[in-house]
């Protein structure tokens, strides 16, 4: 797979570096385009950004690895994120993702063998009032219980 | 449009749409800004006595006026939405149903410190409400109240342009030199303070860094005038406070309250009561870095920092968390101290290898494998991580757990072991130890 982003992107990474005082401030917007386009950032993937942004692959892959958001490896088609900080714990989101991940059958921070899903246990989400919740990909699911949990994995299969 | 409790969150439909937000007298404030000098409306934002919302309480017009003056050095704004902490989730209502109150309070803000830039920081978990900040900056653009067509709209020589940036999941990026190392591109390790960002900030230069519903509760402080302001809520923390409730009520979520409203009115009036009637066990006000209240002394407290710091805690981000009867305190704090063991960001060594310790103490004490000495060791770590950091996320990390085992030690003391004892004797040490208490025979 050829890692290079279109002139169209290139054109939209340009602009991205104009709107900072300093262009390398663009790097975290610029790894949220790659990640989108690519699924994950892969060590070609962090030293294509590191040659668009004019920075160190060092560089990159240190502000790559800092963020939790940034997949070090593939993930699923879906990934099923669910919080089990405190407050979705004490309304029973540790349950919830106990039960997804003998549901899934797979580890933490891995994803299915079919890559259809992936699983993350993940800190709090700022969606306290609406505890337990869990977010696939970049969606909220609030207030949710075991049975909508299912109904939501059934519907993405 | 600004009657109180109602300040922030005024009760309108739409209100993110910037058409419903100039018919009900939007943008009006920073007109009024315009007519006083940037020293006039720093001083009306002093005698409002707002303070931060981002949980330290800092008095608002105060940092603003650590700000130098002139134009001889670009002068920034960062807007602090990475929302992170445990049981905050208030900035998140800004963004949704009123984000242009925050891009008028960003105008008012710059044009008191001549800022020529402002950065919305929100946390990378909240996409849609990124988008939606997104839409709302897109719009002012296109009204012309934000940039350089400022000077048409408004008169004025003033522009200001707004930047929307979106973090990766990181908790230390609500610490505000770490938000500013992550904004510009670098891994968000915490900067030492001095020097402060108002004398040199983002790339450099005099940068102010506010919590969104700070910046958002500007507008209605022009409106109304400060004194009717101050003379809202709580004498020493006045004003109206988005107190997110969550954990063991029956109605969880975002209240808009004048501050110094009883504890006990926000759980059982607004929040209606604890599902089953159970009793409370124990409630943490601000966030989860917050101490604990026991549930037998929540009684006359009142939700403000005033109120709250003799009792040892504080408002923070004024996230309630609500624990009933039934809730196992020891597993709470456990997950806590994992939060803050995956959320140390490394650079100090008390909060990086104190905060893995302290998991793992409590872990023992979980699975009941600790001894009550386990106890004074864990309080013993968190009081060397405690002030002994470059950020306060080292207190983050060591109140909470300080907190539990205080206000809870028969809890935690049930779950332990008299004293160590091993499976097997292990008999090469057993020759060795001098302490003999050590090892015991089972």
């Amino acid at each position: 797979m050829m890692i290079e982003f279109t002139a169209d992107e290139l054109h939209h990474v340009e602009a991205l570096k104009a709107k900072y005082p300093d262009s390398k401030a663009a790097i975290m917007p610029v790894l949220w385009m790659a990640q989108k386009k690519w699924g994950w950032l892969s060590e070609d993937v962090m030293q294509y950004v590191g040659s668009v942004m004019n920075l160190p692959y060092a560089h990159v892959k240190g502000v790559a690895t800092f963020y939790t958001m940034y997949f070090k490896k593939p993930m699923g088609k879906h990934h099923v994120q669910v919080c089990t900080n405190v407050s979705c714990m004490l309304r029973g989101g540790t349950e919830i993702f106990q039960a997804v991940k003998e549901r899934l059958g797979c580890e933490n921070n891995s994803a299915t063998a079919d890559g259809t899903f992936s699983l993350e246990e993940v800190e709090c989400m700022g969606a306290c009032g609406g505890a337990p919740m869990i977010a696939i990909n970049e969606t909220f699911h609030e207030n949710v219980t075991m049975e909508k949990v299912n109904a939501l994995l059934d519907s993405l299969r | 449009m600004y009657t109180s409790p109602h300040l922030v969150l005024p009760r309108i439909d739409n209100l993110a749409d910037i058409d419903v937000y100039m018919a009900n007298g939007g943008y009006q404030q920073y007109r009024k800004a315009l007519g006083m000098t940037p020293d006039e409306v720093i001083d009306v934002v002093k005698k409002s006595g707002l303070r931060g919302r981002g949980g330290a309480c800092f008095p608002t017009g105060l940092k603003w006026s650590f700000m130098p003056k002139g134009n001889d050095k670009p002068k920034y704004l960062a807007i602090n939405g990475d929302e992170s902490e445990p049981g905050s989730f208030k900035d998140r209502q800004i963004f949704e149903s009123n984000p242009h109150q925050l891009i008028e309070g960003i105008l008012i803000a710059g044009y008191a410190m001549g800022i020529e830039k402002a950065f919305i920081y929100i946390r990378g978990e909240y996409h849609a409400w990124v988008d939606m900040m997104q839409r709302a900056v897109d719009q002012a653009y296109a009204k012309g109240v934000v940039g350089s067509a400022m000077t048409q709209t408004f008169g004025g020589s003033y522009t200001i342009d707004i930047v929307v940036h979106k973090g990766a999941g990181a908790y230390i990026c609500g610490e505000e030199t770490s938000l500013m190392n992550s904004l510009e591109g670098d891994r968000a390790y915490p900067r030492y303070k001095p020097p402060f960002p108002a004398n040199k900030g983002l790339w450099g230069m005099p940068t102010t860094i506010n919590n969104v519903e700070t910046i958002a509760t500007v507008p209605p402080i022009l409106a109304i005038g400060a004194d009717a302001y101050a003379a809202i809520g709580a004498p020493g923390h006045t004003g109206t406070i988005l107190f997110g409730v969550s954990g063991h009520v029956n109605k969880p979520g975002v209240y808009e309250l004048e501050t110094g409203t009883l504890l006990t009115d926000i759980i059982y009036n607004h929040c209606g009561g604890v599902p089953g009637n159970k009793r409370i066990k124990a409630i943490i006000p601000g966030g989860s870095s917050m101490p604990p209240l026991r549930g037998d002394e929540i009684d006359g407290v009142r939700m403000d920092e005033e109120s709250l710091k003799p009792l040892g805690t504080h408002i923070g981000t004024a996230g309630i968390m609500v624990m009933d009867e039934d809730t196992d305190l020891v597993k709470v704090t456990l997950r806590i101290a994992h939060f803050y063991h995956h959320e140390s960001c490394g650079q100090c060594t008390p909060c990086r290898e104190g905060c893995g310790w302290m998991e793992k103490i409590l872990h023992r004490i979980d699975h009941g494998d600790a001894t009550v000495q386990d106890l004074d060791l864990l309080l013993s770590v968190a009081g060397n991580i405690e002030g002994n950091t470059i950020c306060a996320l080292g207190d983050a990390a060591a109140w909470p757990v300080q907190g539990f085992v205080r206000k809870f030690r028969d809890e935690f003391e049930a779950r332990c072991k008299p004293s160590r004892s091993f499976l097997s004797l292990n008999v090469v040490h057993g020759r060795r130890a001098t302490a003999s208490t050590l090892v015991q025979s089972t």
